[in-house]
């Protein structure tokens, strides 16, 4: 196959016409050889693993029984957006605190998709104080150089410390209903939306009252 | 004048470079490889933007399948085996000196330690029936196994990350149990194991 023997070997011996025992080629069939080489090749390309599996941090608080209802609900409450995830992919907001005294905040129906809780997420955190904008400004700065990553976080650590106390924040509620889907998708889209305070939590009991209410309409 | 004849040209090409060249690759492969241990659940990550690379070693974790069976590894097989006899000690089951060794050379598992002994003894298929029986790392309240094994791994390796690997559709209630033993041992700080998506569409 890949060395036939022709018989010529050595090329310029040919002229002394002697008899000579024939030279058996020194050569060895390379291709059995390369067959296994490449077959090995082949099954360590497909087993090795390149790209290793992501991992996203979230910081829990401190789990810390001392504190209050009342301290609990410190967040101002025009800028608080609770997000409850519920089963089939559906996504239920409003803003501010469901109380029971008084009327229930009405809840507003969206799914995971771009136009719906994205599109929202960006438009409430641009209303308040630019911050979706402002932040994307940055980041592009960064992916072109301007920006060194440092210098990026610490912008964004500060502005965002500024606006403190009237910049968005985001409860997440995922009910007992969803799936760890959900909850890694709405936490993506915070990153995404680059929503710098939010926090996982579960609904309470009136919540869930909400969403069976909503999901009998 | 005799006629110029061609040489004859073998047909033959010289293998040799190539076969250097895929056994350089072999070499190369093999190096890069590392074969893991089998995990003892098949779980599907849900996706995410998030582009944080996670460690192969120093690492806690604990894996909810799509029962929500939980699943519990550390890496190192010296806090493996440090962390067994812990955890055999506080529930009274004894281990000999080979399964000790199954243990620390295995990877994540998700039985209960009284399943534990014959888990570790048993073969490969065997253990797979074991496995699929079991109902994961009992972790609710009354018998909360998982909450010794996240402790004993917590002292043993204080430094080493937490990671939560969950299954797409394993449900909520089920990861909030898992996150709050956590918290319970005071690890405020973990990761969420997620595959890679590209970025938002514009």
């Amino acid at each position: 196959m890949a060395d036939v023997n022709t018989g010529d070997e050595g090329g310029g011996k040919k002229k002394h016409g002697k008899k000579r025992a024939k030279k058996s080629s020194t050569r060895i069939d390379m291709t059995p050889m390369v067959d296994l080489g490449f077959l090995l090749l082949t099954f360590f390309i497909l087993t090795t693993t390149f790209n290793k599996p992501q991992a996203m941090e979230i910081n829990m608080p401190v789990k810390d029984k001392d504190l209050t209802e009342e301290e609990k609900n410190k967040v101002p409450a025009k800028h608080t957006l609770n997000i409850i995830l519920t089963d089939k992919n559906v996504v239920y907001w409003y803003f501010g605190v469901a109380d029971p005294s008084k009327a229930l905040p009405s809840l507003t129906k969206t799914n995971y998709s771009q136009n719906g809780i994205r599109k929202l997420l960006i438009a409430e955190n641009n209303e308040r104080h630019n911050m979706y904008n402002q932040i994307e400004l940055w980041k592009k700065e960064v992916s072109t150089g301007k920006l060194t990553n440092d210098a990026y976080r610490e912008k964004v650590k500060v502005y965002r410390k500024t606006n403190q106390m009237s910049s968005l924040i985001v409860l997440l509620k995922p009910d007992k209903d969803s799936n760890y889907k959900n909850v890694v998708d709405a936490l993506d889209e915070m990153a995404i939306c680059n929503v710098g305070s939010y926090a996982l939590l579960e609904t309470n009991d009136l919540e869930n009252q909400m969403v069976a209410n909503a999901n009998t309409f | 004048m005799p006629k110029i004849k061609m040489p004859k040209n073998s047909p033959s090409i010289d293998m040799t470079p190539m076969v250097d060249l895929a056994f350089l690759l072999v070499t190369f492969f093999m190096l890069i490889s590392q074969f893991r241990a089998e995990e003892a659940a098949i779980i599907d990550m849900p996706s995410s933007v998030s582009d944080l690379k996670i460690p192969d070693k120093d690492m806690m974790m604990i894996l909810v399948d799509k029962e929500d069976h939980v699943f519990y590894t550390i890496t190192g097989q010296e806090i493996r085996a440090t962390v067994l006899e812990a955890m055999s000690k506080k529930y009274g089951v004894k281990f000999d000196e080979e399964q000790i060794k199954e243990f620390s050379n295995m990877s994540s598992f998700g039985v209960p330690m009284k399943e534990m002994p014959a888990y570790l003894s048993a073969g490969s298929t065997e253990r797979k029936k074991i496995q699929e029986k079991s109902s994961g790392i009992p972790s609710d309240s009354v018998n909360c196994e998982l909450c010794d094994w996240v402790f004993y791994g917590r002292i043993n390796a204080p430094r080493f990350r937490v990671a939560i690997k969950g299954d797409q559709v394993s449900s909520y209630p089920t990861i909030r149990r898992v996150m709050d033993i956590l918290q319970d041992k005071k690890v405020n700080k973990f990761n969420l194991i997620t595959n890679m998506e590209s970025g938002p569409a514009e």
